[in-house]
């Protein structure tokens, strides 16, 4: 996996010329507009991501939440250009990091942001490590690589960000194998080397979904104190709406390749507007809740990408379709300071 | 193989200080043992018919193999395991096998359990057969009413596993499971595998076949919001050993070993409002190997109030009133003495 470049990839970092463009001052970050990706299968053509917008704010957390299949990570794996192709493909769109269209760039220039302005950390630290690797040559591998840091200074900079993440013992973990390292402890090495070269956004993609509860607090209140002190803008890509709630600022919910309901994420949690937002809100148990009601699941199947109805993907799910959901699928429109839907139904929470 | 007369008087299940150990071996020729994973280091627990006990910790804390004891599919080391009045620790295969009609399992994997070259009919015609109730074609009506309990449709039976989505899976190896009529269900993280908007669907199906059939469930899962929605009574589950056990409201709403207090403290509220007001309590540190468990209590390398007799004296599981129990040496005997 691309998180850890191998070393027949080593290729120079960007020409400084790529970084002088950063100077707009605004505070948008990212803006992706209009972001197609499309897999070939089997089954016919795939439209995982389809024409989705967004923008994020620098230090910004901002959630995309979805369940299987619904796009959030391959719309991860699209801002850092990492879709295989074949049989994936960038069909269109922008995304604009720091006032450059990074579908624009070479391969070497993009090179030159992953893991250095950009950096991403996976579900599986166990896969995505090299388990031949040292932890501390992986850690040391983006400041030597970006910053052209000798190999002996960038080690000296993986003891500190080891101590970072506070994995403990440091000095002798940087001799460490992989598989030397919980499931947790891994995860810190991943993020250790994912702050290595202070990147201005980190994506993360179910980073504790393979964890145990109480690791899964650790890592991402681990994740979100030091994004916060280094002022890195996170994207947490995740189906967990509790942890949603707790760490997000922002929300994107995604079905079937689009995005469905975006907003503030008190707002998406108090107001939630499109019906499948609501109905994800009512159909999951809480531990707040003191009722032992039945709970109220979102009727039928989820969505089969290869053969998606026409209009509103969530149609044949929705108990407020109308005659116009079969024929017109609906754009993502404000209905309010900042939060946005895509439906043609003015529905609000029971 | 029926009940005995008066065991519907008593409790369905009972689990005597269930311990299951496996042997670590090594050695390239000769194999030799030295020493052993105490996956299930000393479990009790009682359960009446119709309730549904949940069994929540984290991974490798034995709720899994614990499920699997009570089934015989993995071997006791010690211990009792009495079912409908029958003591089924030391029963053979042959024995077993009219017991297991009275106790099914559902698994977690809804894409592993089910055998892909058979189609849907012949997967949950299969342990009607095993058990020989009914001939083909009422085998055959069997499995169209079954389907359609569990909310698929008749004409789906002669499909193929590969042709539906998780949940319809999930809901395929339910009706694979309440196919003999069985009391007991054993349910090992039957919701984890699936989405969010799915998962709903089939916690609500497991309640009605519930209340139609008086099932009794053991519910083995991480995920504490659903175990809560589920249960009558729940027992958290540490490195082998029950940590706690107690209702379902006991648990959530006056949790009082610490670790049970970590794991609920842990997981987060889908509320922004109420997280943005909740304090951070996170515990330190992972869960151990259970090849070699912290001495004395095995939760107190992690736990915020261990004190010097936590590292040296394990604690017992110490009775309080209305069935709840609690291992931990912040509530001994004489704390339950004042507390009643």
């Amino acid at each position: 996996m691309p998180a850890s470049l191998g070393a027949d990839q080593q290729v120079r970092p960007a020409s400084p010329d790529v970084r002088v463009k950063q100077g707009s001052m605004t505070s948008t970050l990212l803006e992706v507009r209009g972001l197609t990706t499309q897999f070939r299968t089997e089954h016919g053509v795939v439209r995982a991501v389809d024409d989705v917008s967004f923008d994020l704010e620098a230090g910004e957390t901002l959630a995309i939440v979805g369940e299987s299949g619904s796009g959030k990570s391959v719309t991860a794996l699209s801002i850092l250009r990492l879709i295989p192709d074949p049989p994936g493909r960038i069909l269109s769109g922008e995304i604009r990091f720091e006032g450059q269209d990074l579908l624009k760039l070479s391969d070497e220039e993009i090179r030159g942001i992953r893991g250095n302005r950009i950096a991403m950390i996976f579900q599986e630290p166990m896969s995505s490590l090299n388990p031949v690797l040292t932890a501390g040559l992986q850690v040391a591998e983006p400041v030597n690589l970006h910053q052209k840091s000798p190999w002996a200074a960038a080690l000296d900079k993986a003891k500190e960000l080891l101590d970072r993440v506070r994995i403990p013992d440091s000095k002798s973990r940087l001799a460490a194998y992989p598989h030397q390292f919980s499931g947790g402890m891994r995860q810190r090495v991943m993020i250790a080397m994912a702050l290595a070269c202070k990147p201005k956004l980190i994506i993360a993609d179910e980073p504790t979904t393979a964890l145990d509860v109480t690791v899964q607090a650790q890592i991402l209140s681990l994740l979100k104190e030091l994004t916060r002190a280094e002022r890195s803008a996170l994207i947490l890509i995740t189906h967990d709406l509790g942890v949603v709630a707790r760490y997000a600022d922002r929300v994107c919910v995604m079905y079937a390749g689009r995005i469905v309901e975006s907003g503030p994420a008190r707002e998406i949690y108090e107001n939630p507007r499109h019906p499948y937002t609501i109905g994800l809100m009512a159909s999951i148990p809480r531990l707040d809740e003191d009722t032992r009601t039945r709970l109220m699941p979102i009727e039928g199947q989820p969505p089969n990408l290869a053969d998606l109805p026409p209009g509103c993907a969530f149609r044949p799910r929705c108990r407020y379709a109308s005659d116009r959901c079969a024929v017109e699928a609906p754009v993502l429109e404000s209905i309010g300071a900042r939060h946005m839907k895509a439906c043609f139904a003015d529905v609000r929470p029971a | 193989m029926s009940a005995q007369p008066d065991a519907a008087a008593g409790p369905l299940l009972e689990v005597e200080d269930l311990k299951v150990h496996f042997p670590l071996m090594a050695g390239i020729i000769v194999k030799k043992q030295v020493a052993s994973v105490r996956a299930v280091d000393g479990v009790s627990f009682s359960l009446k018919r119709g309730e549904t006990l949940g069994l929540v910790g984290e991974s490798g804390c034995g709720k899994s193999t614990t499920g699997l004891a009570i089934l015989r599919m993995v071997t006791p080391t010690a211990g009792r395991i009495v079912f409908e009045g029958n003591d089924i620790t030391r029963l053979d295969r042959a024995e077993m096998r009219p017991i297991r009609r009275r106790m099914q399992m559902v698994y977690q994997d809804p894409y592993g359990s089910l055998n892909p070259r058979m189609t849907v009919a012949d997967i949950v015609a299969e342990p009607l057969e095993v058990h020989g109730i009914g001939d083909r074609a009422e085998r055959r009506e069997r499995v169209r009413d079954l389907l359609a309990m569990v909310g698929l449709r008749p004409e789906m039976a002669e499909r193929y596993p590969h042709e539906f989505s998780g949940g319809q899976r999930q809901r395929i190896g339910i009706a694979r499971a309440v196919a003999v009529h069985p009391t007991l269900l054993i349910c090992d993280e039957p919701v984890s595998a699936l989405d969010v908007s799915i998962q709903a669907q089939v916690v609500n199906l497991f309640q009605e076949l519930q209340e139609k059939f008086g099932l009794t469930y053991v519910f083995i899962a991480h995920d504490l919001a659903v175990v809560r929605h589920i249960s009558d009574r729940i027992a958290v589950m540490y490195l082998g050993k029950i940590v706690e056990i107690a209702t379902r409201d006991e648990v959530y709403r006056n949790p009082l070993h610490p670790y049970t207090q970590a794991l609920l403290a842990a997981v987060p509220i889908p509320s922004p409002a109420l997280e943005a007001a909740r304090p951070e309590a996170i515990i330190k540190g992972e869960v151990p190997s259970a090849l070699n468990p912290p001495s004395g209590c095995r939760f107190h390398p992690r736990c915020p109030y261990a004190m010097p007799v936590c590292a040296q004296v394990e604690p017992p599981l110490v009775t309080f009133g209305d069935g709840r129990a609690v291992a931990c040496h912040l509530h001994t005997a004489d704390t339950a003495q004042a507390a009643e």
